[in-house]
């Protein structure tokens, strides 16, 4: 298998662009791909310092890498949820990734920060782990971007990820879902740190296939608590259209982005209302995060 | 040929020499769900292992397992 463009021998071979590149083509066609995400919408400027949520796996290491051979700015955040060793070795690999490159990374450890880790904290609030765990990041996400000074937070989510979410909006008919899901998150009039997904327009093998590449030393092992997690399930059956159609995921979530504007012409504004508590913006009085919190201290206090 | 997998860590022994993609189909594995890495280099489709070969077989999905 040669490389379409210089005629070299492929490293690998991409059935849904029928085609296969060496190792320098792959990372150029792979860049250009995050270049249209980034351009087509509007996600961020060349002079806009940028804070990159990283986890340890492969996406958000590979994404930091990517920005920062681009030429953008970024920092790294890391947000040590206390899940045992699952948690300290995604802690590691990040930071040896930052200090390798030289860049700065900001870390925040729940357990310093509550005394509680992650499961425990959704316990506690009898929430899902990771509903807790979402409501969480998104709060810390876009309060430590805030206090910063960074307009926008990037995010590793990959075309599988924004995929499988909208096959299972659509297989539960998540109307609010299907409305807010899109590669940028409004800044809700400059009350919220942007939110951006520059890799939407790559699935999650070239991203592997990218890391592997570049010598990122990303954590391989699954959050335990992701066990039997639906959206698994839903990558799969995606994945097996994908093979029997080459290309069918990526023209499945544009479609749905083109279509989007149509589908939801009426769309209100997310988050209207600022939190009591901590100011950020929210949907009624007190923000999800601080009522997860709220929950917690009383539980764990009586 | 040595076949490596991890999460859950295992090691498959197959007859060689086969081409990336029939291991892939032997061992009922998505080529979409996974890349095939022989030393630090990933191995394309067609690239044929040899019976003393050693390889792993790495899952690239990510956010979920069964």
């Amino acid at each position: 298998m040669k490389c379409r463009r210089c005629q070299i021998p492929a490293v690998i071979k991409l059935p849904r662009h029928n085609t296969a590149f060496c190792r320098d083509c792959f990372e150029d066609y792979l860049h250009n791909q995050v270049l249209k995400a980034i351009s087509a919408n509007k996600m961020f400027k060349k002079d806009e310092a940028i804070l990159v949520a990283v986890s340890g796996g492969k996406d958000s290491l590979a994404l930091w890498h990517i920005l920062n051979k681009l030429g953008y700015q970024t920092v790294g955040l890391y947000l040590n949820l206390g899940i045992g060793s699952y948690s300290e070795l995604s802690q590691e690999r990040t930071e040896t990734f930052a200090k390798g490159r030289g860049l700065e990374l900001i870390v925040q450890n729940y357990r310093k920060t509550y005394g509680l880790g992650i499961v425990e904290i959704a316990k506690e609030s009898a929430r899902p782990p990771c509903s807790a765990c979402g409501t969480m990041k998104r709060h810390h996400f876009n309060r430590i971007a805030m206090e910063k000074g960074f307009s926008v937070v990037a995010t590793g989510h990959n075309l599988d990820d924004e995929a499988s979410r909208l096959f299972g909006n659509l297989l539960n008919w998540q109307r609010p879902y299907l409305e807010k899901q899109s590669p940028t998150l409004s800044d809700n009039g400059g009350k919220w740190a942007r939110k951006v997904k520059p890799l939407y327009r790559l699935p999650e093998r070239e991203m592997a296939a990218y890391a592997i590449l570049n010598r990122i030393d990303y954590i391989l092992e699954e959050c335990p608590k992701s066990k039997g997690a639906k959206m698994f399930v839903y990558k799969e059956a995606l994945n097996k259209l994908e093979i029997a159609s080459p290309g069918r995921k990526l023209a499945f979530y544009l479609g749905f982005l083109k279509e989007k504007a149509q589908l939801f012409p009426s769309r209100i504004e997310e988050n209207p209302n600022t939190c009591g508590e901590c100011g950020q913006p929210c949907q009624d009085e007190t923000c999800g995060y601080c009522r997860l919190v709220a929950r917690v201290k009383t539980k764990v206090m009586s | 040929m040595l076949i490596k997998m991890y999460n859950p860590s295992k090691e498959i022994e197959l007859k060689g020499p086969k081409p990336v993609f029939a291991i892939l189909a032997k061992l009922d594995l998505s080529r979409e769900a996974h890349l095939v890495i022989s030393g630090d280099e990933l191995l394309p489709d067609d690239a044929v292992v040899p019976d003393d070969g050693e390889i792993e077989i790495r899952s690239v999905i990510s956010g979920g397992r069964r």
